[in-house]
């Protein structure tokens, strides 16, 4: 307690520095949305290879969702952002962060949506084969609408989560909100009022991120069923 | 067997459906044993048997739902074999209703008619509309078209499959206990369906205990148990002077009160 007694709070520094912040906010959801669609190109992909008939192709899946669900999103994002340069694959901060988020969200997609799968009666599947349609039309156009509406809830709080790991990309100082803000915490020692703006901040995102899933969902999942 | 008496097929024309020793096996477990069996164009089959006897089994092979383990299935001339070609030859040839109705629960009634004929048979969107819009009116549930399934009752959504099956212009069409999840009121409106397709000429399998509708339309009944066939004959010999003890017993069973 001691310690802080005397800190004057002080916001003139954060309205100075709002329409960095608020650019920056840009920059975070442009990071969370392009790692969100990557996620979901791995995530269905990987359900289809998963579950494909192609063993080492089932394998490579598993093995993927095994190692990235296992590990540190920091040490991915450091593997991309440093090893990789060394064998020849350069990318920038920001290419990195979107390519760390999507490999990462896509892992626990790949769980999620397979689980959304499962949950398709045989008969749907048989219904489609019978009328002659073919096992990846019948994934396309039979089970994944519905699937994915089974676990559309799952799927809307892991991409929160992915949201708010965005942050984690400034270590690598990519362009979002977070290392912005440790930029101006850093020149004007407040950290109190930056990182508490940044926290309200983060809400907001991720309440907004809710509403837009929940519209998508009004829009896209709103057939009855009994 | 040739084509029986009462069917309308001339005896010189290829069979609709050959069956010639066939086996099907889940691991060690023998489903079906020696089937033969031989459908004419326009012929009518109901098949009947105790649960577990492979009356499923045998009519999800014709459509390769389940591969067979030995013998031949020909739809139509085309020998089934497990290539993907004479897979989709056949299935384009064979429509199938199932106890569940297996409606897609995300499209419409409408939808659920086209999606089939648009992607698999190529049609455009316009042309499997006026399709699917005779089909269902003769279902006569074309004023549900925009409804989602689960708007429906269950013989209603039953009556949209047949419509939905039909829809592909098979051949042939396969039933598996079509009225057996409905509710008793609704049996009827299912029935009425499927003897007015009888009456214009399609080629039917029908698993089914309703033996009235069997008196009705079949020209043969197939008495199946332990995965083979035991027994067959026009329904009014099959009823009346059934010649096997099996058939006596699971006749009495499901007629008897
Ligand atoms: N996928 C499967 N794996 C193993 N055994 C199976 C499988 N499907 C069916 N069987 C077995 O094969 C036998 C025949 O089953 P089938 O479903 O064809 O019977 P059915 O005559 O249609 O019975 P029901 O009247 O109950 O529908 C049964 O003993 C069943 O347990
Ligand atoms: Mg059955």
């Amino acid at each position: 307690m001691g310690g802080n007694v005397g800190y004057q709070l002080d916001f003139s520094v954060v309205w100075d520095a709002l329409p960095s912040l608020l650019w920056a906010c840009l920059g975070t959801i442009g990071l969370a949305v392009s790692g969100m669609l990557l996620a979901i190109v791995i995530g269905v992909g990987g359900v289809m290879l998963r579950d494909s008939r192609f063993k080492p192709a089932r394998w490579a899946v598993m093995a993927f969702v095994e190692l990235i669900r296992n590990t540190p999103f920091l040490v991915q994002i450091f593997f991309i952002f440093f090893a990789l340069p060394l064998i020849g694959l350069r990318l920038d901060p920001t290419p990195t962060a979107i390519l760390a988020l999507g490999i990462n969200g896509g892992a626990y997609a790949i769980e999620i949506i397979r689980g959304g799968v499962q949950s398709i009666g045989k008969g749907q599947i048989e219904a489609g084969l019978a009328l002659g349609l073919h096992k990846a039309q019948v994934f396309r156009l039979i089970v994944l609408k519905p699937a994915l509406r089974a676990i559309f809830p799952s799927l809307t709080s892991q991409f929160v989560l992915l949201t708010l790991t965005t942050s984690v990309a400034s270590a690598i100082s990519a362009y979002e909100l977070t290392s912005v803000a440790q930029q101006i915490e850093s020149n004007t020692f407040r950290s109190f009022e930056v990182y508490g703006t940044i926290t309200v901040f983060y809400l907001v995102m991720s309440w907004l991120l809710m509403r837009v899933f929940d519209q998508i969902s009004r829009r896209y999942f709103s057939y009855p069923v009994k | 067997m040739a084509a029986a008496n009462a069917s309308p097929a001339p005896a010189s024309a290829q069979p609709m459906i050959a069956m010639r020793g066939v086996e099907k096996w889940y691991g060690d477990y023998k489903a079906l044993t020696d089937i033969n069996l031989t459908v004419a164009s326009g012929e009518k089959i109901v098949l009947c048997g105790p649960s577990g006897s492979g009356k499923s089994t045998l009519i999800r092979c014709i459509n390769h739902l389940e591969p067979y383990s030995a013998g031949e299935i020909r739809v139509d001339g085309t020998l089934l074999g497990d290539d993907r070609k004479t897979i989709d030859a056949v299935r384009r040839e064979v429509g199938m209703v199932f106890q569940q109705f297996n409606l897609f629960p995300h499209l419409t009634v409408m939808q659920n008619c086209t999606l089939a004929p648009m992607r698999s048979r190529g049609l455009g969107k316009a042309q499997a509309e006026a399709v699917a819009r005779r089909l269902l009116d003769r279902v006569k549930i074309l004023d549900q078209a925009d409804k989602f399934p689960a708007q429906l009752s269950g013989g209603q959504q039953q009556r949209v499959a047949i419509a939905r099956a039909l829809c592909m212009k098979p051949k042939v069409m396969l039933f598996d206990e079509p009225t057996s999840a409905l509710d008793p009121e609704m049996v009827k409106e299912v029935l009425d369906t499927m003897i007015s397709l009888a009456e214009d000429g399609m080629t039917m399998i029908c698993v089914t205990h309703e033996m009235g509708f069997a008196r009705q339309v079949a020209d043969r009944v197939i008495f199946m148990a332990g995965g083979a066939i035991v027994e067959e004959g026009h329904p009014a010999e099959f009823f009346k002077a059934p010649k096997h003890e099996r058939t006596r017993k699971f006749l009495g069973e499901i007629l008897g009160h």
